[in-house]
């Protein structure tokens, strides 16, 4: 090994370290923006370092690509809204993919035709993974990104023959990739990788529908990390492997805690749009009992304990400065109050915590299920903004329903129970929630963001 | 030799990233998610070899654009997950 090749590898090592320690600060919120700029500190140590290498001979190239990507990604993170969050995370799993695609690309089309003749096979098969994995990355993402947006009906796209076309492009992935292995000077296979990989990550992603998109971003944030592992593999760079590895781990994780939340499989999920739709369990009668903002201030003044429960429909309505406010009133009254998240409330895994935060809201009021759950008794009145599916008894009573043995907040055990819902219609067409005809539920009609600001006028009036 | 070196970091590198991410609270996972985006920018650091070497055109125009890409998540990635950690606050004492 050369001198600059172990300062190189001895950096990588100290930059990884630096990858770990912010990771493991990241355990905690009060550590957790520390975390983050040592794992910076890392990559900028990783970064700098490469620069030396004896291989780089010209840097105008490599500086004109940083400063167009850098620019991007620089305005990109401070203009981006936090209820956009999603599409965002979406986007960069895509250009993480897109990344490893083009990487892996570049070590074949950089090789001469004596160093394709003499090199392992062993390479080549790491390249098409790589290729492989990047290609899916980027087209999913790009199809998840279009679904969040609205850019595309976030609707599951079902057609006849889509699971033939999945499992022939299985097969071809197979042939192909051995094609390109033994024959890797003809660039026609590689050609081929590349339109299976980006035409497979596009049927993959647009078979499933838009409620279980927190689910796909988070596997496409797995893929992304594994694809850049498999560059590494395809480079022989170890902090490409370990750092990947990382990075699909964390995916993964996140993706098993999903679908767990959902009481799913994963194979369940990616596979939804083959399933036949599940058939509706006993129709629920019963009669709504709505009140209005005032009536819900008396109740909420007299009150002790107040647990709020966020789901996507509070980020739509942008009530979530609405909400921070009343908080303020209801403590100044004395009374307690705490927010219940559930793991799929919003879009992505933490989604409605960042939205609060946002807000203002401390990040020790912000429970988690299983925290609140066994103390739901205590809490005087709940107040449902803009969820269903995570607060609906069906998943606990109803063995017909589809969402039958999820693990849901479970309000209805509460004293009283708001559900601020735009209107006593809505929201029935989808999974019917016996919730809203419990005997200590009151509907509150209208914008969730309107009602709530009645409610925090009528405290003022006091 | 080599290949069972690679299969170890492998090895140890997955358990090692279960371990640390199992420990992340769930209040976090919108940050982790794009800290992860930051760090997948890792390919940066190929991609600069590629791009930057005495490479026929399409290797050089191939690595500057995957030099471009990974930069948008590194920098991208690592403010904006700054910028939201920024956000949570612990409730002031009384």
């Amino acid at each position: 090994m050369s001198d600059n090749a172990l300062i190189i590898n001895l950096a990588y090592v100290l930059a990884t370290t630096l990858f770990i320690v912010g990771l493991k600060l990241l355990s905690h919120p009060s550590s957790a923006k520390k975390g983050n700029l040592v794992s910076a500190i890392g990559m900028f140590i990783a970064v700098v370092v490469t620069l030396i290498d004896q291989q780089i001979i010209s840097y105008h190239w490599i500086l004109a690509g940083f400063v167009i990507g850098g620019a991007y990604g620089a305005w990109k993170a401070k203009s981006v809204e936090m209820t956009s969050m999603p599409e965002m995370v979406s986007l960069f799993n895509g250009y993480g993919g897109a990344a490893s695609l083009l990487l892996g690309w570049a070590t074949v089309s950089g090789m001469s035709a004596i160093t394709l003749a003499t090199t392992d096979s062993l390479v080549f098969v790491t390249v098409f993974l790589t290729i492989l994995i990047g290609g899916v990355t980027f087209s999913g993402s790009v199809i998840a990104w279009g679904k969040l947006s609205g850019k595309m009906s976030s609707k599951a796209f079902i057609f006849t023959g889509l699971r033939e076309l999945s499992i022939l492009h299985l097969i071809a992935f197979f042939v192909v990739g051995y094609l390109f292995a033994t024959d890797p000077g003809n660039p026609m296979w590689l050609y081929v990788s590349i339109a299976l990989a980006l035409s497979f990550g596009i049927w993959a992603t647009i078979s499933i529908g838009g409620a279980d998109m927190p689910v796909v971003i988070a596997l496409l944030n797995s893929y992304s990390g594994v694809a850049a592992c498999a560059a590494g593999l395809a480079v022989a760079n170890t902090i490409l492997i370990v750092t990947g590895l990382l990075v699909g781990a964390s995916g993964l994780i996140l993706t098993n805690i999903m679908c767990k939340a959902m009481n799913r499989s994963l194979m369940n999920v990616l596979l939804s749009g083959f399933a036949k739709p599940v058939e509706m369990g006993e129709a629920i009668e019963g009669e709504v009992k709505i009140m209005s903002a005032q009536d819900a201030f008396y109740v909420l003044e007299a009150a002790q304990s107040v647990l709020v429960v966020p789901g996507y429909g509070m980020a739509v309505a942008q009530a979530q400065h609405a909400v921070r406010e009343m908080q303020s009133l209801l403590e100044e009254n004395n009374c307690t109050v705490e927010y219940a998240i559930h793991p799929v409330a919003g879009r992505m895994p933490g989604h409605m915590n960042v939205l609060l935060a946002e807000a203002d809201v401390p990040y020790d009021l912000l429970c988690e299920m299983d925290d609140v759950n066994p103390r739901m008794e205590n809490y005087d009145v709940v107040i449902v903004i803009g969820a269903n599916d995570v607060v609906n008894p069906a998943a606990k009573e109803m063995k017909g329903s589809p969402i039958y043995g999820m693990p849901v907040i479970e309000v209805y055990r509460a004293k009283t129970v708001f559900v601020l819902k735009r209107s006593a219609n809505a929201g029935f067409a989808g999974v019917d929630n016996p919730l809203f005809f419990k005997d200590n539920t009151r509907m509150v009609l209208g914008d969730a963001k309107e009602t709530i600001n009645n409610i925090v006028r009528e405290f003022g009036d006091d | 030799m080599e290949t069972i070196y690679l299969i170890f970091i492998v090895l140890l590198a997955a358990f090692l990233g279960f371990e640390l991410i199992r420990k992340v609270p769930a209040t976090l996972h919108t940050p982790l998610m794009s800290g992860s985006n930051a760090i997948s920018g890792i390919t940066l650091v190929g991609a600069l070899v590629a791009s930057g070497s005495d490479n026929d055109t399409l290797t050089t125009i191939l690595g500057t654009a995957a030099v471009a890409l990974a930069s948008i998540n590194v920098v991208g990635g690592y403010m904006v997950t700054d910028r939201m950690l920024s956000m949570f606050k612990k409730k002031q004492g009384k």
